[in-house]
């Protein structure tokens, strides 16, 4: 199977672990994601004016391109990414003025039809590939292995836009139990990691930090499995001065990767900190990559 | 030969309507109408960037971009040349440059207002696409950006139709320096061939060449051997010994 992959900025710069855990993972499933030819940032945060429509243009840009590549669909992984995108493609689907209008402006690009479906990889695994398919195929299941899923603000919110039904958070927990490891509930699943206040209000991202760590770790879980580029960045740069709370936070793509046993160098965790890495090893799930720091 | 009467079309400069002989480039063009080029004209061989021209057609929405010295005047053509576009340039120190993304990041902050509307790759005389290169440079290729903007000839336009105020072509110079300098592999030969000047490897053909008169030097320039213009990569006169591969054997 083919699909347009807009892999997004931060994928390509700070968070390359996310991308090649994604790529190298897909690939073991015989997805092969295929990567847009000339994307553009997707415009990192969907702009709720009614009006502006000119913040639209990014993101229906890179629909153009998709539509472009033959698919009748666009992957992404930032949670980000996937936000931004899918509103939009929504806002374009629903209002055909503000598609006219757009096409209008872009007048150098073939007019945009409407029709692609802007889906998270996880909708991909659950959709496409099947959870008793990614069962199959784990090759070190992640055994005694509790992890926290943490979904965040933007795979659920608004509901137009979910994966699924924002009162029924299942897609990663699903993944979790397909690869071998126990998913683990806890009250903040989708609490908001601060976000951008990160630059503005560090102090939030802290107090943020300290609840859904430990919420998490009341809970039973042994580590905290994101999606999104910066709630990855914001609970693992906040916890150095959490002590007990400490938890490795560890993008679910390199669970993936790692279940099913792809090469080291792509499921990326060299690039965690030590501890993620060391408790990682200690579930012997890390043989092949403790070389690196 | 019989003088054939030349044809004449209207151009409009600047709003005003002038008529021009037929075949003109803008430039001389302009030239012909009577404006004297003080600023706007540098090369005359479209690669300075100094002759920006912004023009449109009646009964055509579209901005149109030329470089003076190089387009052909059309009938009815509304012109305005734009040999200078305020942008903002931030000084660095290139040593101290790291050869990373966050270099032009820190620099320039504005890019990351890009929203992708295009009007910049639109305009480009040279066909960058100025959007594009944004893009990569956002995304940290540093290397793809600097080769789609190899053809950048600095003369602003896109900088004149930004919406996010970005001085796009200085980010675009910035990156082809830091690629260049810092990131794109060193070439080995030329290490070897500065060496061999170091070593002294070429004095005696130094020496040979200065102790010539300018009369024996006259006759070798004349009678030297010219690369045929059909030359493919192979080609080599058939006398190598001054080839440089030849003294570093
Ligand atoms: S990229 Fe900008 S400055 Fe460079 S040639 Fe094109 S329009 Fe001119
Ligand atoms: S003109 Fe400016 S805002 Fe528009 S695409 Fe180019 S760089 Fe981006
Ligand atoms: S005068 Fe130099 S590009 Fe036209």
């Amino acid at each position: 199977m083919k699909l347009s992959y807009l892999p997004g900025c931060t994928l390509k710069t700070k968070a390359q672990d996310l991308d090649l855990s994604t790529v190298a993972a897909m690939e073991a499933l015989d997805v092969e994601l295929e990567e847009l030819p000339r994307w553009n940032c997707c415009g990192t945060v969907f702009s709720f004016a009614d009006d502006d429509l000119m913040h639209q243009i990014a993101p229906v840009r890179n629909l153009i391109r998709a539509q472009e590549q033959g698919g009748d669909k666009l992957v992404t992984v930032c949670s980000f990414c996937f936000n931004t995108l899918k509103r939009a493609s929504l806002l374009v689907k629903e209002n055909s003025d503000k598609l006219d209008t757009l096409n209008t402006f872009m007048d150098e690009e073939e007019d945009y039809t409407g029709n692609i479906n802007v889906v998270h990889l996880l909708e991909v695994l659950r959709d496409e590939v099947g959870w008793d398919q990614i069962e199959g195929k784990v090759q070190n299941p992640l055994k005694d292995l509790k992890v926290a899923a943490y979904y965040g603000c933007t795979l659920h919110r608004p509901k137009e836009a979910a994966i699924e039904p924002p009162n029924k958070l299942e897609a990663l927990n699903d993944l979790i139990t397909a690869l071998g490891a126990t998913p683990v509930d806890f009250p903040d699943m989708t609490t908001c990691c601060g976000s951008y206040q990160a630059v503005a209000n560090p102090e939030i991202v802290i107090n943020r930090t300290r609840e859904i760590l430990s919420s998490a770790k009341e809970s039973g879980a042994e580590m905290i499995a994101v999606s999104c580029p910066l709630c990855e960045c914001n609970l693992r740069e906040n916890q150095k001065e959490l002590g007990e709370l400490r938890m490795p936070i560890i993008y679910f793509t390199q669970l993936l990767a790692l279940a099913l046993g792809v090469d080291p160098h792509l499921h990326q965790c060299e690039k965690n900190p030590a501890d993620a890495r060391s408790f990682l090893e200690s579930k012997g799930l890390l043989a092949a990559c403790t070389a690196a720091e | 030969m019989e003088a054939t009467e030349t044809k004449m079309i209207p151009i409009y400069i600047m709003g005003k309507r002038y008529e021009v002989p037929e075949g003109l480039t803008i430039m001389k063009a302009m030239e012909y109408a009577g404006y004297q080029y003080i600023r706007g004209c540098g090369c005359r061989g479209g690669i300075c960037g100094a002759c920006g021209t912004i023009y449109r057609k009646p009964g055509d929405y579209k901005i149109y971009s030329a470089l003076a010295c190089q387009t052909a005047a059309e009938p009815d053509m509304y012109l305005t040349q734009l040999p200078f576009f305020p942008a903002n340039h931030v000084p660095s120190n290139y040593a101290e440059l790291e050869g990373v993304p966050e270099d032009i990041y820190k620099l320039y902050p504005e890019l990351f207002r890009c929203v992708a509307c295009n009007a910049c790759s639109k305009i480009c005389p040279m066909d960058v696409p100025v959007m594009d290169v944004i893009a990569y440079i956002k995304r940290g290729d540093i290397e793809k950006a600097a080769f789609e903007a190899f053809d950048c000839i600095q003369c602003g336009l896109c900088t004149s139709r930004c919406f996010a105020e970005a001085p796009q072509f200085h980010i675009m110079q910035l990156a082809r320096r830091i690629y260049g300098g810092k990131l794109a592999p060193k070439a080995k030969h030329n290490a070897e061939a500065a060496q061999a000047v170091r070593e002294g490897k070429f004095d005696a053909m130094l020496n040979q060449l200065m102790s010539m008169s300018t009369e024996e030097i006259k006759k070798e320039y004349i009678e030297r051997e010219i690369e045929p213009e059909t030359a493919g990569d192979d080609w080599k006169p058939k006398d190598a010994k001054w080839l440089i591969e030849e003294f570093l054997r």
